[in-house]
């Protein structure tokens, strides 16, 4: 591997690397207390933003309240939540695995993309299967087609140093294109139809809804399970395996990981696998839970907002966890706010990139409120 | 290692790099010959004239598949020559111009039998190229001082957004000026945030990405709908200026001399940043920073002030080329209308070296595949025209993965400096 390239990856060492928390030291200030007032300030600049755009001060405290009851407010709206989160938190946990191997996976975005088609094809290919057997098969397409598209900015990296910034930009291009081709292909496109829609998934690769016996309405399903279900399992590999290990050696110091005798090429191609395995199946989530067919750049930003999850969840499950419910909350909340009172939603998008700069940028939040983060003397 | 050794790694390396390229060549040649010549009849009719031209000249009829055979031909002796005679120094040359041959035998193959307007392509070529190349300079100038701008692709949408907001207000000057204000201003929140604040930069330039996005959204949905606010997205569109004398010579003259004003803007701009860069004190200066920021700040350079003042110049150029969305062309703005332009320019960067001749060399070479992949559809080639559009992005993988010689980013890339 040569140097030259790895000139941004070794920008991390400075800040990114600063954000991940040790499970071993938990200091509720930087865990809690800073993602907490991040949010607080988001929200008030985003009525700052309303405010100057109009927005009176009545119908701006409207706007919050119904952001308040469009996601925790009733059934419907926590189920709303939830359907949200799950892809957020899938996607965030693709995004965490990166940071935590020192590299930026960008490509969330492309590998939802392609790994979704993949679930997508499985899904409306074979009739007369078994949910059991169908709906597992449809998942892991998505989580296979996923890795490759990952794998390959990884293997890149590691073979020639193309940065995976870089790479992983130009696949999110490229698999939208793909998306766009194959949607006028035969075998996507719904029969009959010239415009690109693909067919729908079969019933018995669709993720079953959790709520419906107590209200059709509830759109909740089985992709939160498996978003707790990917929480714990990369809980589980990042902390309790050797694999994981490696990961979070070469991301903390990848010289003393070399000397430890840790293949970095190896690894950086394995993050990016697993991180695209992720990827993948969120896409396999949406489609088979949510979309249950494709129609072209159905990603929809998930891959973005998941970089503003994982950073929030300072890239440990737990934390994207939590993350991905409250950017799911958002969601569904924004979509309230602006039915009840005609604020658009993209005000979130505005919440949430502030969110991130706060985030990321700790010592601004530091500096806005000296009292709470006041260093005692040890 | 000794000097000896190090000439012998380099001329092994050459030798790979120029056995590579032959086969490139090489594979071309089959190809050209199998898919663009075999079976191909009819003549390829390229259109010359525009219309409005006071000299009229004729049409280019090329005979497809003879054409193809020659193209292949060339592409296998120049192939072969690599192949044999291993240590071309020519060889990424060569290559280019095994590319530009093999793009014709293409263009030909796919228009044997019908014509087209070449002229207005390639004018349509360099009028796609432009949000490209300022965003491929406004990535040079800040990597050139080691700040990483993630975030052209917002500070594209944000000129766009303020010139038509300003635009409509004030007239065109206004938009262009508030425009390059708005850039300006997200430059110097990046310079805040990586150089003082030193925040990870690609997480700055992707905030500013999402932040823009949200924010030009938002008011376009909740103000600029409004009936009481369409006023303000209704901006004048600059026309084109017609250069006296050169603008009447036949197919140069549409092609390069009958644009609106950020065309020129455009190339003038290019033109100085090199000689900025290259040729000034300032510029050299610049680059230290970029490549060495602890042995400039040695010599006594001020390395944060000149990354502010860069990276805010840089802002700046983003913002006014961004205003080419609204002021040069439509006139109204839509949400994310750039639609990742800026992305492009940004491999538009790495693809020309990180030099602002490269960029725009690399602008044009982007936005002659996306005027073809327009072309393609109308000729009803066999090839997907989504596959054409993919064609910059692969390339630019190609390019990062140093697959066809490497490029290389100023050494002190992505680092914030901590004064010691």
């Amino acid at each position: 591997m040569t140097d030259s390239q790895t000139g941004v990856g070794s920008a991390k060492k400075y800040s990114v690397s600063e954000l991940l928390t040790n499970p071993n030291e938990v200091d509720l200030k930087t865990l809690l207390l800073l993602p907490a007032m991040a949010f607080m300030t988001a929200l008030f600049l985003g009525g700052v933003i309303m405010f100057v755009s109009g927005v009176d001060f009545t119908n701006i405290a409207f706007s919050y309240r119904a952001l308040l009851v469009g996601s925790v407010g009733s059934v419907f709206a926590l189920s709303e939540t939830l359907v949200a989160a799950a892809p957020l938190i899938i996607a965030g946990l693709s995004v965490a695995i990166g940071f935590r191997s020192g590299l930026f996976n960008i490509g969330a975005e492309g590998q939802i993309l392609t790994g979704g088609m993949a679930a997508l094809a499985v899904g409306f290919s074979f009739p007369e299967l078994s949910i059991w057997v169908h709906l597992p098969l449809s998942l892991l397409a998505g989580a296979i087609v996923g890795a490759v598209w990952g794998g390959i900015a990884g293997w890149l990296r590691a073979v020639t140093g193309a940065h995976e910034v870089i790479s992983t930009i130009m696949l999110n291009f490229i698999a939208l294109r793909l998306v766009d081709f194959s949607l006028k292909t035969d075998f996507f496109q719904k029969t009959g139809r010239n415009d690109p829609i693909s067919k729908s998934v079969l019933d018995s690769a669709l993720l079953p809804d959790l709520l419906t016996w107590i209200d059709p309405q509830l759109r909740v399903n089985a992709g939160i399970l498996i978003a707790f279900l990917v929480v714990f399992l990369i809980g589980w590999l990042l902390f309790r395996t050797t694999i994981g290990f490696e990961f979070r050696a070469v991301g903390a110091n990848p010289d003393a990981a070399r000397y430890a005798g840790i293949r970095i090429g190896w690894t950086f191609t394995a993050t990016m696998a697993v991180a695209g395995a992720l990827g993948g199946l969120t896409g396999g989530v949406q489609v088979l839970g949510v979309l249950e067919r494709a129609s072209p750049g159905f990603s929809s930003g998930i891959g973005f907002e998941a970089i503003a999850v994982a950073l929030l969840g300072r890239a440990h499950p737990t934390g994207v966890l939590f993350a991905g419910l409250l950017f799911g909350a958002l969601e569904a909340g924004g979509r309230q706010m602006q039915v009840d009172t005609n604020v658009g939603i993209d005000l979130i998008t505005i919440i949430q990139s502030l969110v991130i700069v706060f985030v990321a940028a700790p010592i601004l939040i530091k500096s806005l409120y000296p009292f709470a983060f006041r260093e005692h003397a040890k | 290692m000794s000097a000896g050794q190090t000439s012998k790694v380099i001329d092994k390396a050459r030798e790979r790099h120029s056995l590579v390229v032959g086969v490139i060549l090489i594979v071309l040649a089959v190809f050209t010959a199998w898919v663009f010549g075999y079976g191909t009849v009819g003549d390829a009719t390229f259109r010359l004239a525009m219309r409005g031209d006071s000299f009229k000249v004729g049409d280019l009829v090329v005979p497809a598949a003879p054409y193809a055979y020659v193209v292949a031909a060339i592409l296998a002796y120049f192939g072969a020559r690599l192949m044999m005679r291993s240590g071309s120094r020519r060889a990424n040359l060569i290559l280019g111009i095994g590319l530009i041959l093999f793009i014709t035998a293409f263009l030909t193959w796919a228009t044997a039998d019908h014509s087209f307007s070449l002229t207005g392509m390639l004018k349509s070529t360099i009028i796609r190229a432009l949000p490209i190349a300022f965003g491929g300079l406004t990535g040079v100038l800040c990597e050139r001082v080691a700040v990483i701008n993630i975030g052209i692709e917002g500070m594209l949408l944000a000129g766009a957004f303020s010139g038509v907001v300003f635009g409509s207000l004030f007239g065109g000057w206004a938009g262009l000026a508030g425009a390059a204000m708005t850039g300006g201003l997200l430059g110097l929140i990046l310079a805040v945030l990586t150089v003082t604040y030193r925040m990870d930069q690609i997480i700055a330039g992707v905030v500013i990405n999402i932040f823009v996005l949200g924010l030009t959204s938002y008011l376009t949905s909740q103000v600029l709908a409004k009936e009481a606010f369409r006023h303000l997205n209704d901006a004048p569109v600059f026309r084109a200026i017609d250069i006296p004398y050169l603008s009447d010579f036949p197919i140069i003259g549409p092609l390069f001399f009958q644009h609106n004003l950020f065309v020129y803007a455009a190339f003038a701009m290019v033109a100085i940043a090199t000689y900025y860069l290259f040729h000034t004190r300032t510029g050299l200066r610049a680059r230290a920073v970029g490549e060495h920021p602890r042995a400039a700040d040695t010599l006594g350079i001020n390395v944060f002030r000149i990354r502010y003042i860069q990276v805010t110049v840089a802002g700046m150029v983003a913002g006014f080329g961004g205003a080419w969305f609204t002021l040069g062309s439509v006139g109204r703005f839509d949400e994310n209308m750039t639609s990742g332009r800026g992305f492009i320019g940004l491999a538009a960067m790495i693809f020309g070296r990180w030099h602002p001749v490269g960029a725009l060399a690399a602008a044009l070479v982007f936005g002659f595949a996306d005027s073809v992949q327009q072309k393609m559809a109308l000729l009803q080639t066999p090839i997907p025209s989504e596959f054409l559009a993919m064609a910059p992005y692969v390339a630019t993988i190609i390019v990062v993965a140093g697959l066809v010689g490497r490029a290389r980013p100023p050494a002190a890339d992505g680092k914030p400096y901590v004064k010691e």
